[in-house]
């Protein structure tokens, strides 16, 4: 069993999951980004509802769970990661950003809608991605991937200071980002 | 007062307060961050199983992510649920192969769209897992607690994906 526990694998686990996934579903479907128009639309920067969801999100997430970390309720769980990882990675993913129209968690959401590019193509794409990864892993490892390696920090704990003294101007500065985007039209 | 349950489109704003809260939701109950990539990895891991049987187990990447069922990959299948209740309940639920600005460009092909979204699909399968995480698990997650790998993969997905999209739409697309 403690096996199972490990992975996440444990009956009232994955129950939990697929309830916070519904919910995570039905959100994302009322905010109009499991369709491809609303995600090119925002790298085209035409339409910033992609923008607006993430950032709300982030502020509110944010202020909760560091909270929550003081009370002692939750341990922040952040990923680790590197130059060659992150930067490399993340530009790839951003061209499989632009040319699917959807990402991994949206587009699950697309097929909730009944978008059939993203079930076919889409899915089948991204999973053949993964597996291509994985068999690419064992030398992409021990070159790029440990490239610039900075590991699980965080900002507070880069720069040695309170977590608040970063998370009330972050929230603050993402709050301007916000209302910047509303003055300009969009 | 229930009239948000069958609106098209609700404020971005809400939407984002209740993905917020969600999250703080999965930390305290789940001991889990929102993410989405990994599910797309243990599935790959199934599929090679299925077809190259067990010894796939033991390649570096899928010991790291074990082929199975786990929170995150019923997080995942619970977004089509909560997906196709909401667009079911507002009448936005529509069969579509291609989507309306894709056409407007590119043209009203199914088999080109289907093309084109297999190869966008492998180029963000192969960077989600290259990068450690997706717009969910570094983006959304990641970000908010304030994890450098994150904010640093979050800025790239956009730079990337800014400039592969002006690129097909204003270069290839013209």
């Amino acid at each position: 069993m403690a096996n199972a526990q490990e992975t996440g694998t444990k009956g009232s686990t994955l129950i939990a999951g697929f309830i916070f996934g519904i919910i995570f579903g039905f959100l994302l479907q009322k905010g109009g980004v499991t369709k491809y128009d609303v995600i090119i639309g925002q790298l085209l920067l035409t339409d910033f509802t992609v923008l607006k969801i993430m950032l709300t999100a982030v502020i509110t997430g944010m202020i909760g769970i560091y909270a929550m970390k003081g009370f002692g309720w939750v341990r922040l769980q952040p990923k680790p990661g590197s130059f060659g990882t992150n930067v490399a990675g993340g530009l790839i993913f951003g061209v499989g950003f632009a040319v699917l129209g959807y990402c991994p968690g949206t587009i699950a959401g697309a097929v909730g809608n009944g978008y059939l590019d993203g079930l076919f193509g889409g899915i089948t794409g991204i999973v053949l991605g993964a597996g291509l990864f994985a068999a690419a892993y064992p030398r992409l490892q021990k070159g790029i991937l440990s490239k610039g390696d900075w590991g699980d920090v965080t900002l507070p704990r880069l720069l040695k200071v309170n977590d608040w003294i970063v998370v009330v101007p972050v929230a603050v500065v993402l709050y301007l980002i916000l209302r910047l985007i509303e003055s300009s039209g969009h | 007062m229930m009239e948000w349950l069958f609106a098209r489109q609700l404020s971005p704003y809400i939407v984002g307060v209740g993905i917020g809260i969600l999250s703080w939701f999965t930390f305290l109950i789940s001991q889990k961050p929102i993410g989405c990539s990994t599910a797309f990895a243990r599935t790959s891991g199934m599929v090679e199983r299925l077809l190259r049987g067990k010894r796939v187990l033991l390649k570096p990447y899928y010991e790291k992510f074990k082929p199975v069922v786990d929170w995150e990959w019923m997080l995942v299948f619970g977004i089509v649920f909560g997906s196709l209740i909401s667009s079911l309940l507002s009448g936005d639920f529509a069969w579509q192969w291609v989507p309306a600005r894709w056409a407007a460009t590119f043209g009203f092909s199914p088999l080109l769209r289907f093309i084109v979204a297999l190869g966008g699909g492998i180029c963000l399968g192969f960077g989600a897992r290259w990068a450690g995480g997706c717009t969910s698990g570094h983006g959304i997650s990641g970000t908010l607690q304030l994890a450098v790998s994150s904010w640093v993969s979050a800025i790239c997905f956009f730079i990337g994906g800014i400039a592969s999209a002006f690129f097909l739409y204003n270069v290839i697309g013209r």
